[in-house]
C-alpha cells in the first residue's frame, strides 16, 4: 500500500513538472519559440538571466500588445544544461514548429549548423557560435548579429589603443588572452594573432580548463608574464575566480577586460570587492533605467519590483536576451509584411532574418533608444558588425566608460569570408548568390 | 630536436634560472593541494569504513555549501546557520543508512557504488531545486588579502585553508585512533561481519561515518564556495580529488593530504613550465597521469592499504 502511494505520489509530480514547469503551451495558430535553456547545472547562473529576459519580453509583447500584429507568442523552454548532447536533443524535440532557435552555446551551434540547413529552421547565435557563418552567402540558416567574436577582439584591441593613446603604441606592448578552454573560449585566438602581427604587440595565450574553479597556474604565469593588459574569454566560474585571482596577485583591474560573456553580475557578484574596476565589453546596455523595463515591470511584474530584480531584471545577460527577443520580433514582422500577418514558418522567418533592418527610429519606438546600436542584417552580411562598448563594475553596476568602438571590419570580414569558404569546400556547398 | 629541448632541456633551465619563482610555484602548488586534500578526505572516510567509493561526495559539498549559504540569506546568523547545516548533513547520513544502505546489506560493492551515483543525482538535483542555481557570495571572514615574502607572493585565504585542513586532518586522526568510535569504524572497515559478531552496532556506525563525512564536506564547501562562491561547480570539485585519492590510496587519511599536496604541486610545475610547450590547460589531464603512473608501482596508492585475497 505504502509502495503503491509512493507511486502514485511520483507519477503526480511528473504530471505536476509537465503542465505548470514546461512554460506556455504552444498551439498551432502561436508564433512558437523554442528556448534551449540552462537553469541547472555548472553554467546555470549565467543560464538563468538570458532565459528570464526571453521570456519575460515575450510574455510582456503578449499582454501588452496581444502579440505581433495580432499573433499571440508562445514559447517552450527545455533544459541542456549546456551540455550539447543534450541542447542537440532539445533542437529536435522542439524544431518542428520553430520560427527561429538560439542554441545558447557554441557548442550547441556548432552542432546545429548543419542540421538547421536541412530542417529550414533559422540559427541565431547572437554574439556567439561559429564566427564565419557571419558570411550568409555560405550560411544562409545561421546568423550571429550584432557582432561576433573576432569583431569583439578587434574592438577590444581598438579600445587598449585608445587608452594607450593611438593604435602606434600597442607595438611591444604586453596582452595575454586567458581563455575557457573551449571552442567558444578559443575563437578569438586568430584574431588577436592575426592582429598582434599587425600592431607589432606581444600575445600570450593561456588556457584554462572547464570548469576553472582553480586556476592558479594561470594566474602565476600571468604574475611572470606581467602583462599590460589582459583580455579573457571566461564562462561560468571560470570569471569570478579570475577576477578575484587577478585582485590577489594586484593586477590593476581596469586593465582586465572581459569579453561580452565573462563581464556580467555572474563574474562580479561573487568575487566582491575584487571585482571593483574590472572591464567588460558589451553589445547592450545595463541596468533596468530604460523604457522597455518599465513596460515589463508593469506589464509581467505588476509593478513589484523586488519580483522583477529576483528575476534578474536589469541584468547585463538578461538585457541581451531582450535585444535578442526583440530583434526575434522584429524579423517577425519583417517577415509578415511580405507573407501577411499570421504565423510565419522558419523559411519565411529567414526571409525577414536575411532582411533585418531596426533603425534608430524604430530602437526608440520600441524603448531601447541607447541601450543598442542600429542593426541591420543582409542577404551576404549576417553579421551587422556591430560597435563594441566598454563598461566597468563599480561595486553596484556596470558603468559605460566608452563610446560604441568601432570594430576593424577590414581585418575581421576577410578572415570570415576565408573561413567560411574553407566550410563550403570542406562541406560541398555552393555559396548563394546575394543581390 | 627544437622540440626536444623545449620539453626536457628548457624548462628545468627556467627553474634554474629564478629560483624565487619555481618555489612560488611550489608553496601555491602546496596551499593548492590541501584544498584538493578537503574533498578527498570525505571520500576516504566512507571508503574506510564501508568499502563504498561514495560518488556522491562532490555532490555532499554542493549540498551542504548551498544549505548554509541559503539559510544565511534567508537572516539566520553564520553560526546557527552553520550548525543547522551539520544537523541536514546528519539528517541526510540517516536517510542514505535508512534508504540506500540498509536494503543494500550484502550486495556487491560494485552495487553501493551504483546506489552513490544514484544519491548524486538526488542530492544536485534537490539542493538546486531548494536553494536555486544562482551563484551565491559566501564571506565567512577570513581575509583574503596576499603579502610579499622575499619576492614570493601568499594569500592569506590559502593559508587559512591549509590551517582549517590541518585542524580538521588532526581531528580526524584523533577520531580514528583514540575513540572507542573510531576504533568500531576500523573494525567495521576490516570486516563487516566479524565487527557485528562482537556486537559493533553497523547501522549506527555507517550513520556516523557518513555523517562525518558531511561534515567534511561542509568545511569542503565553506572553503571553496568562499573561493569561487556557491554554485553548482563545487560539485565537480570531486573530479580533482580523485587522481589525489588514487595517489594517496583510498583508506588513509594523511594519504589524501600526502597526495593532494603531491598532485597540487605536480599539476601547477606542470602547466607552468610545460604548458606552453603543448598548448596549455594541461593540469587537469596532467593530475590523472601522474596518478597512473605512480598506480603502475603502487596500485593501493602511496599509503592505501595493501589488499591480498586468497583465490
Amino acid at each position: 500500500m505504502t509502495h503503491r502511494r509512493t507511486m502514485l505520489a511520483g507519477m503526480l509530480g511528473v504530471v505536476f513538472a509537465l503542465v505548470f514547469i514546461a512554460g506556455p503551451v504552444a498551439a498551432q495558430n502561436d508564433q512558437f519559440f523554442p528556448l534551449l535553456v540552462y537553469r541547472t547545472g555548472p553554467y546555470a547562473p549565467n543560464g538563468i538571466p538570458s532565459a528570464n529576459g526571453f521570456r519575460d519580453y515575450y510574455d510582456m509583447v503578449n499582454k501588452r500588445d496581444g502579440g505581433v500584429n495580432g499573433v499571440k507568442i508562445s514559447w517552450e523552454e527545455c533544459e541542456t544544461s549546456y551540455d550539447t548532447k543534450r541542447g542537440v536533443e532539445c533542437y529536435e524535440k522542439l524544431k518542428a514548429r520553430a520560427t527561429v532557435v538560439h542554441p545558447f552555446s557554441t557548442g550547441i551551434t556548432y552542432q546545429l549548423i548543419p542540421k538547421a540547413a536541412v530542417d529550414q529552421v533559422p540559427l541565431w547565435s547572437s554574439g556567439y557560435g561559429r564566427t564565419a557563418t557571419a558570411d550568409g552567402t555560405v550560411f544562409p540558416w545561421a546568423f550571429n548579429a550584432p557582432t561576433t567574436y573576432w569583431a569583439q577582439a578587434s574592438a577590444v584591441i581598438n579600445y587598449i589603443a585608445q587608452q594607450e593613446g593611438g593604435m602606434d603604441k600597442l607595438k611591444g606592448k604586453k596582452i595575454a588572452h586567458v581563455y575557457h578552454n573551449s571552442p567558444y573560449g578559443k575563437e578569438a585566438n586568430p584574431t588577436l594573432e592575426v592582429l598582434a602581427q599587425k600592431f607589432g604587440y606581444e600575445l600570450t595565450l593561456l588556457a584554462v580548463d572547464h570548469p576553472g574553479q582553480e586556476q592558479k597556474a594561470t594566474w602565476l604565469q600571468i604574475r611572470r608574464l606581467r602583462p599590460d593588459y589582459i583580455y579573457m574569454s571566461s564562462w561560468g566560474v571560470m570569471g569570478q575566480v579570475a577576477v578575484k585571482e587577478a585582485a590577489a596577485i594586484s593586477f590593476p583591474m581596469d586593465h582586465f577586460i572581459g569579453n561580452w560573456w565573462s563581464a556580467s553580475e555572474a563574474e562580479v557578484v561573487p568575487a566582491g570587492s575584487a571585482a571593483n574596476g574590472y572591464k567588460g565589453a558589451t553589445f547592450n546596455g545595463a541596468g533596468p533605467n530604460w523604457p522597455v523595463h518599465q513596460d515589463i515591470l508593469k506589464h509581467v511584474y505588476n509593478g513589484d519590483q523586488a519580483k522583477a530584480k529576483e528575476n534578474n531584471w536589469g541584468e547585463v545577460l538578461y538585457n541581451r536576451t531582450l535585444v535578442g527577443a526583440m530583434a526575434n520580433l522584429e524579423a517577425v514582422r519583417v517577415a509578415q509584411k511580405r507573407y501577411g500577418n499570421r504565423v510565419i514558418t522558419g523559411a519565411e522567418m529567414r526571409w525577414g532574418m536575411d532582411n533585418l533592418d531596426i533603425t534608430a527610429a524604430r530602437i526608440k519606438e520600441l524603448g531601447f533608444d541607447g541601450m543598442m546600436r542600429p542593426l541591420r542584417i543582409t542577404c551576404a552580411d549576417h553579421e551587422g558588425s556591430g560597435p563594441v562598448l566598454i563598461q566597468q563594475w563599480d561595486g553596484a553596476k556596470w558603468n559605460p566608460v566608452s563610446d560604441w568602438i568601432p570594430v576593424m571590419r577590414d581585418v575581421v570580414r576577410p578572415m570570415i569570408e576565408q573561413s567560411a569558404m574553407e566550410y563550403a569546400k570542406e562541406n560541398n556547398i555552393t555559396p548563394r548568390k546575394c543581390e | 630536436m627544437e622540440l626536444l629541448i623545449q620539453v626536457f632541456v628548457a624548462p628545468f633551465l627556467d627553474m634554474a634560472g629564478s629560483p624565487v619563482f619555481l618555489l612560488e610555484v611550489i608553496i601555491n602548488g602546496l596551499l593548492t593541494g590541501v584544498m584538493y586534500s578537503l574533498v578527498a578526505l570525505g571520500f576516504v572516510l566512507i571508503f574506510k569504513a564501508s568499502g563504498v567509493f561514495n560518488f556522491a561526495q562532490g555532490a555532499m559539498v554542493l549540498f551542504a555549501a548551498l544549505t548554509l549559504v541559503g539559510l544565511i540569506e534567508r537572516g539566520v546568523p553564520g553560526w546557527l546557520a552553520i550548525v543547522i547545516s551539520l544537523g541536514v548533513m546528519v539528517a541526510l547520513a540517516y536517510a542514505v543508512e535508512r534508504w540506500m544502505l540498509r536494503p543494500l546489506v550484502n550486495q556487491a560493492p560494485i552495487i553501493l557504488f551504483m546506489a552513490t551515483i544514484g544519491l548524486n543525482f538526488v542530492l544536485e538535483g534537490s539542493g538546486q531545486i531548494a536553494w536555486g542555481s544562482n551563484v551565491k557570495e559566501l564571506d565567512i571572514g577570513i581575509p583574503d588579502a596576499s603579502f610579499d615574502v622575499g619576492g614570493i607572493l601568499l594569500n592569506e585565504f590559502d593559508i587559512y585553508a591549509a590551517l582549517v585542513a590541518a585542524i580538521l586532518v588532526a581531528g580526524l586522526a584523533v577520531f580514528f585512533q583514540k575513540t572507542a568510535v573510531g576504533r568500531a569504524l576500523r573494525a567495521v572497515a576490516d570486516n563487516h561481519q566479524a565487527a557485528l559478531a562482537v556486537g559493533i552496532p553497523l547501522k549506527t556506525i555507517w550513520i556516523i561515518v557518513w555523517s562525518v563525512a558531511g561534515a567534511v564536506a561542509l568545511v569542503a564547501g565553506i572553503m571553496w564556495g568562499a573561493k569561487s562562491g556557491v554554485q553548482f561547480s563545487l560539485a565537480l570539485i570531486a573530479l580533482k580529488a580523485l587522481p589525489v585519492l588514487i595517489l594517496g590510496g583510498f583508506t588513509s587519511v594523511p594519504g589524501a593530504i600526502i597526495g593532494g599536496l603531491i598532485i597540487g604541486v605536480g599539476e601547477k610545475i606542470a602547466e607552468v613550465y610545460w604548458g606552453p610547450v603543448i598548448g596549455g590547460a594541461i593540469e587537469n589531464w596532467f593530475a590523472y597521469m601522474l596518478a597512473l603512473v605512480f598506480l603502475m608501482f603502487r596500485p593501493q596508492g602511496l599509503f592505501g592499504e595493501v589488499i591480498i585475497e586468497r583465490v
